[in-house]
């Protein structure tokens, strides 16, 4: 399977990257390449295999529901690029 | 008197409980060593000198006070993806531009508790991508080795290239690292270094910035295999805030060194030998094998089938997981934030200026094999070829085989700024050949510096373990560097 020019600029936009009309095109080439050197798992007999879902054998662990953490809003907006009063601020989204 | 940076962590420990030396005087003197070296070397994206004294003059205090933790005053680099509360933690990636956590990692947390200093934050690829540490947005790191009568700059490795490069280069006495497809092993090997990816599970991966998280592992990097294995008995921990983290207790790993091979089964496995393999690391094998065998180990030739299929299906899974990973780099919690005329194009713009190039390719390929029509054909099949790997480890050490032995790359360091592998992605993954299998698999490797090849440049060995056998490494990997000896590089810079 290859990507075309508009399925570049599909993807990226659901990834969330803005992209150049060259960039695009030098993507374009470069997941080619890639997905060219994954083609050759199509060789392998599959069958009846299942898919991996945890490299240990050990079931997921599970906490008590219990309240351990919290009360960190300072902490948490700390880093926040703009917030005010403990919101993050983002452009506005309803007019 | 021997330089202290040049002290192993094995002496520094024995040297500052007999109170010979203090942790002060060590820390100012790798300081010191970093003040003058970095400028050339570029290991530290950022020193902590005010921290670090202050951490040493406390172990001299507790050292004093007879209170010494299994670290007590030994400097170390951290790698810029581990969390370090209040400072410095980006990934190398310009999208967590001025991100200081308020939280410490698991794995840096419990080295403090060990009473072990921080000297500062180390250079690494871009979230762990890559395999030169060019992929950094603070500049590549020269890797303090040169070929003889060159003076044409090298990669240290990748991703973990300034952790190795400062470790070689006497800049720290050990440092963190971690590896999801050889990122620990590869610029150890490069380097002249140790380097273990412990077992998926037995290093905490709280607080440390996720890549690909079914394979991402911490582990050490060291100048021997004692100090590796004294690292990483304090990095393994169980803890409670990672789900994946195993509950089984962590063993004295220092333990295992010096002791006995005999009755050890080595497997030699047929398909790491490639096509186009340089002669040095085929020699350098064989040579391996020929230690092992006079240490009293039986050699036995084994067959994993589906080790072609590794790197192309972890070229699958760890980008399907990697643009998971990064979804939350969004401009509106931390980091980076570029404007734009509504919030989709805010998240475009601030993801399209934030992402260095490789990192783009990677989440794009993910967001690809993930998305709606392609997700059976690529990521089902990549887990279920995933299964088939790990399989073939399970039947060679079903059969008896107690660790397994390969080259740790298919090459000595290369050049920085390669035109050939600038040119060709594909070509440059190709590194991570040896080493991705482990991961894929979920087993500890290790790599230990083995010779030099034609060139003067350090070539590593790599042992490959059953799952919490880290201790069969740590003593198989000893006998290597007991036979082999161990390597530094001539200072340049």
């Amino acid at each position: 399977m290859s990507v075309d020019l508009a399925t570049v600029k599909r993807v990226a936009h659901l990834a969330r990257i803005a992209v150049s009309e060259d960039d695009a095109n030098r993507m374009t080439g470069e997941l080619n390449a890639i997905l060219g050197f994954v083609e050759q798992l199509g060789e392998v007999d599959v069958s009846g295999v299942e898919p991996m879902t945890s490299v240990t054998p050990m079931a997921m662990k599970k906490r008590e529901d219990v309240v351990t953490d919290g009360d960190k809003a300072d902490d948490i907006v700390a880093n926040a690029p703009n917030s005010d009063r403990n919101f993050f601020l983002v452009p506005k989204v309803v007019e | 008197m021997t330089e202290l940076t040049h002290l192993t962590i094995a002496e520094a420990r024995d040297r500052l409980a007999a109170r010979d030396i203090t942790a002060v005087e060590l820390t100012d003197a790798y300081l010191a060593a970093i003040d003058a070296a970095n400028g050339a070397l570029n290991a530290f994206v950022t020193v902590t000198p005010e921290k670090a004294r202050a951490m040493a003059k406390a172990s001299d205090e507790r050292l004093a006070a007879g209170k010494a933790g299994a670290l007590e005053g030994i400097p170390l680099g951290i790698k810029d993806l581990f969390g370090t509360e209040g400072v410095h933690t980006q990934a190398c990636s310009h999208i967590l531009d001025g991100f200081e956590p308020r939280y410490e990692s698991t794995v840096t947390q419990n080295l403090w508790n060990d009473g072990a200093v921080m000297l500062g934050k180390l250079n690494m690829d871009e979230f762990a991508m890559g395999s030169s540490n060019e992929s950094s947005y603070y500049g590549p790191v020269k890797n303090p080795w040169r070929a003889e009568g060159s003076n044409l700059d090298l990669v240290p490795g990748g991703s973990s290239g300034g952790s190795a490069a400062a470790v070689a280069a006497f800049l720290c006495a050990g440092a963190t690292a971690t590896d999801t497809g050889g990122s620990i092993r590869q610029p150890a090997a490069f380097t002249g270094t140790v380097g273990i990816k412990p077992t998926y599970g037995r290093c905490s991966r709280w607080g440390i910035v996720a890549f690909a998280s079914s394979l991402d592992q911490a582990g050490p990097i060291a100048r021997d295999v004692r100090d590796a294995a004294i690292l990483l008995k304090s990095m393994a921990s169980v803890d409670a805030k990672d789900t994946t983290s195993v509950d089984l207790p962590v063993p004295d790993y220092e333990k295992a060194i010096g002791q006995t091979l005999k009755g050890m089964k080595i497997g030699i496995p047929a398909e790491y030998r490639v096509e186009g393999m340089p002669e040095d690391i085929e020699t350098l094998w064989r040579q391996g094998i020929a230690w092992l065998k006079d240490a009293g180990a039986e050699i036995v030739d084994i067959s994993l089938p589906h080790t072609k299929y590794a790197l192309p299906a972890y070229y699958i899974v760890a980008p399907a997981e990697a643009s998971s990973n990064l979804a939350r780099y969004d401009g509106v919690r931390y980091g980076l934030r570029v404007d734009g005329k509504d919030i989709a194009d805010m998240y475009e713009q601030t993801r399209a200026a934030g992402f260095g190039q490789e990192v783009k390719r990677r989440i794009m390929i993910g967001t690809y094999v993930l998305s709606a029509g392609y997700y059976d054909a690529y990521y089902l099949r990549a887990q279920k070829v995933r299964t088939l790997i790990k399989r073939d480890f399970e039947t060679a050490f079903h059969a008896g085989v107690d660790a397994i032995l390969t080259p740790a790359t298919p090459s000595s360091a290369f050049g920085i700024a390669d035109e050939a592998l600038a040119a060709d992605p594909v070509k440059m993954y190709l590194n991570d050949i040896f080493t991705v299998t482990v991961n894929m698999a979920g087993l500890p490797g290790i790599a230990v510096p083995a010779g030099l090849d034609g060139k003067g440049l350090p070539l590593g060995l790599q042992l490959i373990g059953r799952p919490f056998e880290e201790e069969t490494l740590f003593k198989t990997a000893h006998v290597i560097e007991q036979a082999a000896g161990r390597f530094s590089p001539t200072k340049w810079w």
